[in-house]
């Protein structure tokens, strides 16, 4: 029972980091009406950034969110600007083609980081990275519970920003209609890049929040991209309360499939459950709550 | 006002418009109509920069539109009530109604916007909180004429209010049409219901395979023999 319970706390403080991520991908989803390809490498990108204010301004990981942060809503924003949107402006190619630019996108960060900082493995390691308390005999690990609690923060404010703010009725709007959001005077373009860079900061997030207990090398993109993809195809493509939930199942699948499988099953779960969504709930978790 | 001059449009190699150009005066309602497919709603999304003409000018109060984006058409005050209403569906009335009000123009006035909205159209203030896409057609028709209001315009353009709309709803649209113009709305209205159309506007234009084949106010274009024997059967 004691163990049950241990995998079911991992698996929920895990799955709170993947519903950012999850969240971000389905903001960017929702507008672009694309799988952002690189999403796990922008969030890999993040780590670093969050590494280096670790390593050499002994900067908290914490604290460090308020710069990576905004340092990946930025470079969001540039590639959409500057690879995405104009690919939309030509009329020879579908638009289905930038999911393969973002291929390409997450490539170049991925090379450009092992040139800077080598494959080598680096860890940032924080005086409570190993830490833990207990409730009763399950241990929490104080790193985790930190980033689950930062990340509910987070995911709330992204809730009231697409309802409550002027920014967020326009991003819902171009998800729903581009062409009569423009006819709103809204300027397409810059919500797209917009949307593009909060997804962005919000892998970021995870991925700062994530650092001190993970470890990082510049091919750590790729799994998260396919975890990315996983959880919005869970949730329903586009929906991002269905992110959420999309975000924690697969937190405790991979965390029950690590207990009671073994260590290195952990994707497979991940994946047997993506191949079974399709099979079985292609609409995802949407088709059950109807958000 | 409005100066819509001699434009060519294209689809891709398809020409859409020839030669077009009409002009919409101050404080007047004017229609545009047409059968189906004749270009209406092209001329429309011309005027909105939705799509660029290929040759020809489009002036609102001297000022070049189609070398703007759509958003900055709307900031100008053009505003574009799109065909098939196209409402967010899953945003609420009143959300749809503010998103009508995003200019740095209209955002100033909201309050107000709104309250005038919901004095015109009752029904949508006992609906703000209902999703649009649950709303009958007529009341769609009213939330995408209420939404086009938000955006304070000195130009509405309203893109075939009466399709898809029972006939007895057909009368109040047109009501309501004519009801916000005499509010003082320059109104440029398109549509392929000739008869009702022609009856409640001061001038109006006729649109035959891309080109304008005749213009005049309401009542002559009514009289009209061509317009008679082609479009009101008679």
């Amino acid at each position: 029972m004691d163990v049950f319970l241990q995998t079911l706390v991992a698996g929920v403080l895990k799955g709170g980091l993947y519903a950012l991520i999850g969240a971000g991908m389905t903001l960017i989803m929702g507008v672009m009406r694309i799988i952002n390809l690189a999403h796990g490498q922008m969030m890999m990108v993040a780590m670093y950034i969050t590494y280096v204010c670790f390593h050499y301004w002994g900067l908290d990981p914490y604290l460090a969110l308020f710069i990576s942060m905004p340092a990946l809503f930025l470079l969001g924003v540039g590639i959409q600007k500057y690879t995405l949107n104009p690919l939309l402006k030509a009329e020879s190619l579908l638009p289905e083609n930038q999911v393969l630019m973002t291929v390409g996108i997450g490539m170049v960060l991925t090379e450009v980081i092992r040139f800077i900082f080598t494959s080598n493995y680096l860890s940032v390691k924080t005086g409570y990275s190993d830490a833990a308390f207990f409730l009763g005999r399950i241990s929490f690990s104080v790193a985790l519970t930190i980033a689950f609690g930062i990340a509910c923060a987070i995911t709330a404010f992204l809730f009231w920003l697409l309802v409550k703010t002027d920014l967020g009725r326009s991003i819902r709007a171009v998800a729903q209609d581009e062409e009569a959001a423009a006819l709103m005077g809204i300027h397409v373009e810059r919500i797209r890049s917009t949307a593009m860079g909060l997804g962005a900061a919000l892998a970021a997030a995870a991925g700062t929040l994530l650092l001190p207990v993970y470890y990082l090398y510049p091919d750590i993109g790729g799994p998260f991209t396919r975890r990315a993809f996983i959880i919005t195809v869970l949730g329903g493509l586009g929906s991002t309360v269905g992110a959420i939930g999309g975000g924690l199942v697969l937190g405790l699948a991979e965390a029950f499939g690590a207990t009671y499988i073994g260590m290195a099953s952990e994707e497979m779960v991940g994946l047997i459950i993506f191949l079974a969504v399709l099979l079985f709930l292609p609409e995802g978790l949407k088709r059950l709550t109807r958000v | 006002m409005l100066e819509v001059d001699g434009i060519d449009v294209f689809y891709g190699d398809a020409q859409v418009l020839w030669d077009v150009g009409f002009e919409v005066r101050p404080g007047e309602l004017f229609v545009l109509v047409g059968a189906n497919g004749a270009g209406k709603s092209t001329a429309l999304k011309a005027i909105s920069s939705l799509i660029r003409p290929a040759r020809g000018r489009i002036q609102f109060e001297g000022e070049a539109l189609h070398a703007l984006e759509p958003h900055q058409v709307v900031e100008r005050g053009v505003v574009h009530v799109p065909e098939g209403r196209r409402l967010f569906p899953e945003m609420t009335v009143e959300e749809n109604l503010l998103l009508g009000a995003m200019t740095r123009r209209a955002k100033a006035k909201r309050r107000s916007s709104l309250e005038w909205v919901y004095e015109l159209f009752p029904r949508l203030q006992a609906r703000r909180r209902q999703p649009a896409g649950t709303l009958s057609g007529g009341e769609q028709q009213m939330a995408a004429v209420g939404r086009g209001l938000m955006g304070q315009p000195r130009l509405l353009m309203v893109d075939e209010p009466s399709l898809g709309l029972a006939p007895i709803l057909v009368g109040e649209i047109f009501s309501i049409v004519r009801r916000v113009h005499e509010e003082g709305v320059t109104t440029l209205m398109i549509e392929q219901n000739v008869q009702q159309s022609l009856a409640v506007c001061d001038r109006a234009c006729v649109l035959e395979n891309g080109r304008i084949v005749l213009h005049g106010s309401g009542q002559q274009l009514l009289h009209n023999d061509q317009v008679r024997a082609a479009y009101l059967g008679l």
